[in-house]
């Protein structure tokens, strides 16, 4: 590496990188996503995807969902930062490992092809509870909900089959049994 | 059916409920119902700077002197981008500021209109928070909410942007509710179990050492006191980052001084060498730590701040305790006193080895410069300036560069909110502006800043803003024709290539001084400079003292950032027998 002439420190060693789930609560108003996202582009965190939408009328509450990575001490950093913003009501945070959190994304997938091709290509998806929601004589648009790298793997298989379009949302989180977070 | 407001009333109802004595701004197309409206208000006083950059500065230095917030309006678009750098600037050093900017009628935003920009998008990650008013029904609850936030916690600014329309548009207006809860934001409390775990900590230290910073200055007077209470009841050794400076006292035995890139060399081996580092509302800036992987290795780390966000971000601490710095301090010494733990005498014997190294540290001298009685050193005019001053409450600003390191280290503070510097942001053209805000909430006392003539340059227009509201600044300029800083980086580490540092055809300060009717001063010799200081502070008008100093002076000591705080540069005494080497130049 290049001797750095720089008024700053060098960079130290990285800690390990990790996989995590953030689950933020916030008020739905006005450029309340682009506060929760600035402060992940302002910091240099990452976001994999991101799942929103409003999830209490009444109280005008949004759940943005989060997957990001970095080290633990980055994951700490995301979690304190996010509560110090004035519309977050609560921040939850689940390792990508944690088996008490359940992980979803969907996917539609459009298939132009014919019947034959197109029953394959359902076939190849049964596993992720597959919804035909539209179909012609030529084509076929089929609903999957999976983790992310499940949904990698059907779109790659569905190549062959006529996929020629895909659209996924980000992954939502909720935790198993009875729980619920606080 | 109650009375209805308009938008530019409410601004001022609220104004006036928030107690609110002073505002800084300078109107423009969008702001001027408001701007209308100023007349009904005799108890808020404007003050019109020159440039709206100054009246965020201003109004910080209005905060800092203070600690009650200071209020920034300004126009919509240049306006509001203008004072973006002063707003980053609080933001960096934690003061609390409530600027509102006018912005084009709710019908026009969106579609390039005159001076329209998207202000709440720009400010957005320079401020704590920040609104858009888009219902006239709202204003009141935003206006108040925004002295909230600003205030409490840890302070910083905050933006209202309030579309013209609104300022014309009615509605019923009400007060401020008392003690309002930030859904817990504010309230990140602190338990007795860790205040025991710190005593317990401090019990067994032998190596002890107090790292603290503005978080005490912000926690307000009280904490000061407090600070030196603790101070005094265990004995240990105290140091201060630049923006502490002023908690504790400056001159006294206890206090190592300044520590960081440009500290003493006992404050920085006390913080290498440490068992036990208490940090007291500091932030481990990395001009204060150096290197990380290398910083204080020896010690058991406590941190104690109210932002939670601070703990752990930079360094990892044992033990962290989120609070307001006087309410941590003042349980600490509850609970020592109550185990009759009087540290500084029972524990005497523990440290005094530790204070025998710090006296064999403090041989080092490391502030002392070769003084000359041809040419004024700028460390001996700071020196001077502070004998001169210091028999009087002074309050002294800065600009950025070498002569705010000079001002840091040689200027005693024995007060809190008596020394503002732009520290995070590092933001030449602070001290001016920030001196008039700091003249306005003390009419009567002595303000100093201490600049350069880079700095000056960058917001000179304020003089007239100071010559207009017969604002006594004193501006103390040392001149040694460089960026000082940039200068001494380039002699250290880029082979004396003094690339663009060099400010020729500067203008001569005493005739600018005339040119905007105030008193111009200068000093050129050793022998002159007391009579010409006195001079200065005699005179109850905006002065420009315009200190010709040495041109070659370089800042020591200085840590060369990648470096831990045991590898620090000594002062020209010294270099003789530390050459800089090959690898230490790369590393700053």
């Amino acid at each position: 590496m290049a001797k750095s002439k720089s008024a700053y420190s060098t960079p130290s060693k990285l800690g390990k990188i990790d996989t995590h789930i953030i689950v933020v609560w916030v008020d739905n108003e006005a450029s309340v996503l682009s506060r929760v996202v600035g402060l992940f582009s302002g910091r240099g965190y990452n976001i994999e995807s991101l799942a929103v939408a409003e999830v209490d009328q009444k109280n005008n509450l949004s759940r943005i969902t989060i997957v990001t990575t970095g080290t633990p001490q980055v994951i700490e950093q995301i979690v304190l930062q996010l509560k110090k913003l004035v519309p977050v009501h609560k921040v939850g945070n689940f390792k990508r490992e944690d088996k008490k959190v359940i992980f979803k994304e969907m996917a539609l997938l459009k298939v132009v092809a014919n019947n034959n091709k197109i029953k394959k290509a359902l076939n190849a998806c049964k596993k992720y509870n597959p919804v035909i929601l539209d179909q012609t004589n030529t084509s076929a648009v089929i609903q999957i909900t999976a983790l992310r790298r499940e949904i990698d793997k059907v779109i790659k298989n569905l190549k062959p089959f006529g996929l020629v379009s895909a659209s996924r949302t980000g992954a939502v989180a909720m935790t198993r049994g009875a729980e619920i977070f606080n | 059916m109650p009375k209805l407001y308009s938008g530019a009333e409410i601004v001022f109802k609220s104004l006036e409920d928030q107690k609110v004595e002073h505002i800084f701004g300078y109107p423009g197309g969008a702001v001027l119902p408001i701007y209308d409206e100023l007349k009904n208000h005799p108890t808020i006083k404007h003050i019109l700077v020159r440039h709206e950059q100054g009246a965020g500065h201003a109004a910080e230095g209005y905060a800092r002197s203070t600690g009650k917030p200071g209020v920034v309006l300004v126009t919509s678009g240049p306006g509001a981008t203008n004072v973006v750098t002063a707003l980053t600037d609080a933001y960096m050093d934690s003061v609390p500021l409530v600027c509102i900017s006018g912005q084009v009628p709710t019908h026009l935003i969106g579609t390039d209109a005159f001076q329209e920009c998207d202000t709440t998008g720009i400010t957005r990650p320079c401020t704590k928070h920040n609104w858009l008013v888009k219902d006239i029904n709202d204003l009141p609850r935003i206006m108040h909410e925004a002295f909230e936030v600003a205030t409490t916690g840890r302070p910083g600014p905050v933006l209202v942007d309030i579309p013209k329309d609104i300022q014309f548009a009615k509605a019923k207006y009400f007060k401020p509710k008392k003690e309002k809860k930030l859904n817990g934001k504010v309230l990140n409390r602190f338990n007795q179990k860790e205040i025991d775990q710190l005593v317990d900590l401090m019990k067994k230290a032998s190596k002890p050492v107090f790292y603290t910073g503005g978080g005490v200055i912000n926690s307000g007077p009280k904490a000061s006191e407090l600070l030196r209470e603790l101070v005094a009841l265990t004995g240990f050794p105290i140091t201060s980052t630049l923006q502490g400076l002023g908690a504790y006292p400056g001159d006294d035995n206890q206090f190592l001084g300044m520590l960081g890139m440009h500290g003493t060399y006992e404050a920085n081996n006390a913080m290498h060498d440490c068992d036990l580092l208490i940090n007291i509302g500091a932030r481990f800036d990395d001009r204060i730590t150096g290197k990380i992987d290398e910083f204080s290795p020896k010690s058991k780390k406590v941190h104690i701040d109210i932002d939670p966000s601070s703990i752990n971000k930079i360094v990892k601490v044992d033990l962290a305790i989120v609070g307001d710095v006087s309410d941590v301090i003042k349980s600490t010494t509850k609970t020592l006193k109550k185990k009759n733990l009087n540290l500084g005498k029972s524990n005497k014997q523990k440290i005094s080895k530790w204070w025998q190294q710090i006296q064999k540290w403090r041989t080092k001298q490391s502030l002392n410069f070769i003084n000359s009685d041809n040419i004024i050193k700028p460390q001996h005019a700071v020196q001077r300036l502070y004998e001169l001053t210091k028999n009087q409450d002074t309050y002294i600003t800065t600009e950025v560069g070498q002569h705010q390191m000079w001002a840091a280290q040689h200027y005693k503070f024995n007060k809190p909110n008596r020394w503002m510097t732009s520290g995070g942001l590092g933001t030449m053209g602070y001290g001016l502006p920030a001196a008039i805000g700091v003249q306005v909430a003390h009419p009567k006392k002595l303000v100093v800043d201490i600049a350069g003539e880079a700095s000056i340059l960058m917001t000179m227009q304020e003089i007239s803003t100071a010559v207009q509201y017969n604002l006594p600044v004193k501006i103390f300029i040392l001149n040694n024709q460089y960026m000082g800083m940039v200068r001494q980086w380039q002699e250290l580490l880029h082979e004396k290539n003094y690339s663009e540092s060099y400010s020729e055809a500067l203008p001569d300060f005493v005739k600018l001084a005339e040119a905007y009717g105030c008193v111009g001063i200068r000093a050129e010799h050793p022998d002159e400079l007391d009579e010409k200081i006195e001079e200065m502070i005699n005179i109850d008008r905006p002065v420009i003292f315009d200190c010709h100093v040495d041109q070659a002076e370089n800042c020591y000591p200085m840590i060369p950032s990648g470096k831990p705080h045991n590898q620090m540069l000594l002062g020209p005494k010294d270099q003789e027998v530390n050459k800089i080497s090959g690898k230490g130049k790369s590393l700053v």
